[in-house]
């Protein structure tokens, strides 16, 4: 059973572009370790030839018809954005400053 | 008419249709209610005083022009503030969202609005609907009308506790993993959580895309299949949403209403009783289901072994999905956008610190557990075997369903706990929700109703569960359930009883400070 100590948390904060503070991957080291404990019991409650089901319904693509019709209006949408200049959204620099 | 607060939504509706009253004094007289209540309840995070009396005029007009309306044009109502409604403030209880006014309407509210019913405002809820008892809401918890120290539920508290507290009549509500039914559970009110695809999710902030469902929130059975009735139906707008079917959910109820159950078998699942459950919810249980034999049914015992197991493969399959479906409040389109203490500005370090400030803790940790479950070396043992108990739980139900009728349970292990019990203690919050969670897994219906009070005086709930698109015979039997109830107590809904610390002590007209409520 692998155990979750705050280097893992910081890896998977990292990977999930969160910021914690150190209280909070301290913290939740704590509680993910008891809370991966109990869910890991899911994989002893399941043997044999058992499919995955990932969604309660069979899912396929569904495409419209491709012909042209309202859109939002740019202007209500860019006025939610934290930051829009010239109709579009802006947003900080793509790449970091190495590049 | 006299009290239009405590009318249900039925008799709302004949009322206006008589020419007694008018959806403007009904809504009036709600708006009048949540602001003598709401600063202590907190059930609302955004009133929208003057659309919903614009709303209310305007389908007095056409009433009064002779236009054909559907039932419940003119009954407002309360909307969980997960759903999406054009031009009003849309948070999902979090400060990412904070001041969010989305550009278009959620399908359901669309409907609403073209039915003629007064949005009265947005309701309280756990930050991103993770939560049982709307605690982790991040604008501060609703209190339980029964009891102002006790949670109201989660993550729908608000939509429950506005219904509870007659300050609305209805309300949405989101099912992930039993949202609707545990608050209804724990504030004496009506929840459904509706077959999945049936009720479009077009507008609805996912959580978890495969186990969301919108459903209606009342104080009756009846009151719930009229809404249900408006709400469902195909949506082209939601790839998941379900061929449309004819329904008529409401009939089905007021058929219910006559108490009769005769050929009905009802199955006891189990798995859901036993420790861990408190007595006197076991005891109100076991009376109800005594009341559905005196009905006519035949109660028989159902072996679910799965559900065992359904607990913990909900907490893997969820966080998974939130995971994917949060990335997107990365503060580059709309909500909160924060920038690094220190160091480059670049949209990667923004993306974090805006997540870091903008989501609470129990988002948090669920975003953290579901990157986890879905990180490599573990996606196989944790998210793939949650999917494959997912299949086991499908076959259970399906198995059951092939001897019995509906199934029965408690809705929840407890009465509504006390504001700070199990906030530090994420697992204690999670079994809270161990019997609701295998219909969302399945995807199929379940219908939570009050069915008594423990020894404090606290609601209890009992739940209603039925094959895929089995709502229709799901309303009649909580129907029959409930009239047997109702003639058990006295003849008057649970909410009628609602006897403890009175939302507004010192006004005497307030129908929760009558003498027979104290």
């Amino acid at each position: 059973m692998p155990t979750i100590n705050p280097d893992e948390v910081a890896r998977l904060a990292d990977l999930a572009r969160i910021d914690l503070t150190q209280d909070e991957t301290a913290r939740l080291a704590a509680e993910l370790d008891v809370i991966v404990a109990a869910v890991a019991t899911v994989s002893e409650a399941v043997s044999g030839d058992v499919p995955a089901t990932s969604h309660p319904l069979p899912l396929s693509n569904v495409f419209r018809d491709d012909v042209v019709g309202p859109t939002l209006d740019p202007e209500v949408v860019l006025a939610q954005a934290p930051a829009a200049a010239e109709g579009r959204f802006a947003v900080p620099q793509i790449l970091g400053e190495d590049a | 008419m006299s009290d239009l607060i405590t009318a249900t939504a039925v008799e709302l509706s004949a009322a206006m249709a008589a020419g007694e009253t008018t959806s403007a004094e009904i809504t009036r007289a709600h708006l009048d209610r949540i602001a003598a209540v709401d600063g202590d309840l907190h059930a609302y995070l955004h009133v929208n005083a003057d659309e919903a009396l614009a709303a209310a005029a305007d389908v007095d007009a056409r009433r009064a022009a002779g236009r054909e309306l559907p039932e419940l044009a003119g009954v407002p109502i309360a909307v969980k503030d997960s759903i999406v409604t054009e031009n009003q403030v849309t948070t999902c209880g979090s400060r990412m969202l904070e001041g969010w006014v989305p550009p278009y309407d959620a399908t359901v509210v669309a409907k609403l609005r073209a039915a003629g019913l007064p949005i009265l405002g947005k309701t309280n809820m756990d930050e991103f609907a993770m939560g049982s008892s709307t605690e982790f809401s991040a604008f501060g918890p609703t209190r339980n009308p029964w009891d102002r120290d006790r949670i109201p539920g989660g993550s729908g508290g608000g939509s429950a506790a506005a219904v509870a507290a007659y300050a609305a009549p209805l309300a949405l509500g989101s099912d992930t993993g039993g949202s609707i039914r545990q608050p209804a559970s724990v504030t004496g009110t009506i929840g459904v959580k509706p077959t999945y695809g049936s009720v479009s999710r077009y507008g609805l902030i996912a959580m978890a895309s495969s186990l969301d469902q919108v459903g209606p929130c009342s104080r009756t059975v009846t009151d719930a299949a009229l809404l249900h009735d408006l709400i469902a139906g195909h949506d082209p707008r939601d790839s998941t949403s379900l061929p449309d079917a004819p329904h008529a959910y409401a009939t089905a109820a007021r058929a219910g209403a006559n108490g009769d159950l005769s050929g009905v078998c009802v199955g006891i699942v189990r798995e859901l009783a036993g420790a861990g459950y408190a007595p006197d919810v076991q005891a109100r249980f076991e009376e109800s289901v005594a009341l559905m034999e005196d009905a006519g049914a035949h109660v028989v015992e159902v072996a679910c072994p799965s559900f065992e197991a359904a607990l913990a493969a909900y907490y893997l399959i969820m966080p998974s999905e939130a995971s994917s479906n949060l990335a997107k409040f990365d503060g580059m389109r709309f909500g909160l956008r924060v920038e690094p203490a220190e160091g480059p500005v670049t949209a990667e370090r923004v993306m974090a610190a805006t997540r870091g400030a903008g989501f609470g803790p129990e988002v948090k940790r669920r975003i953290v557990l579901g990157t986890y479950a879905l990180s490599a070396g573990y996606y196989d043992a944790y998210y793939g075997s949650a999917q494959r108990v997912r299949t086991l739980v499908q076959r259970d139900l399906d198995a059951a369903f092939g001897r019995v009728d509906v199934i029965v349970s408690p809705t929840n292990p407890t009465t509504a706990f006390r504001f700070g019990e199990k906030v530090d203690d994420p697992m204690a919050m999670y079994l809270n929700d161990i019997a609701t969670i295998p219909a969302n897994l399945a995807g199929v219906p379940a219908l939570s109703l009050p069915n008594g009070r423990d020894s404090d005086g606290l609601p209890t709930g009992f739940q209603l569960i039925g094959p895929a698109r089995g709502e229709t015979n799901l309303y009649t039997y909580a129907a029959a359930l409930e009239a047997r109830l109702a003639g058990a107590w006295g003849g008057t809904p649970l909410l009628t009883h609602v006897p403890m610390n009175s939302m507004n002590p010192t006004n005497p007209m307030d129908p929760m400070n009558t003498e027979a409520n104290r």
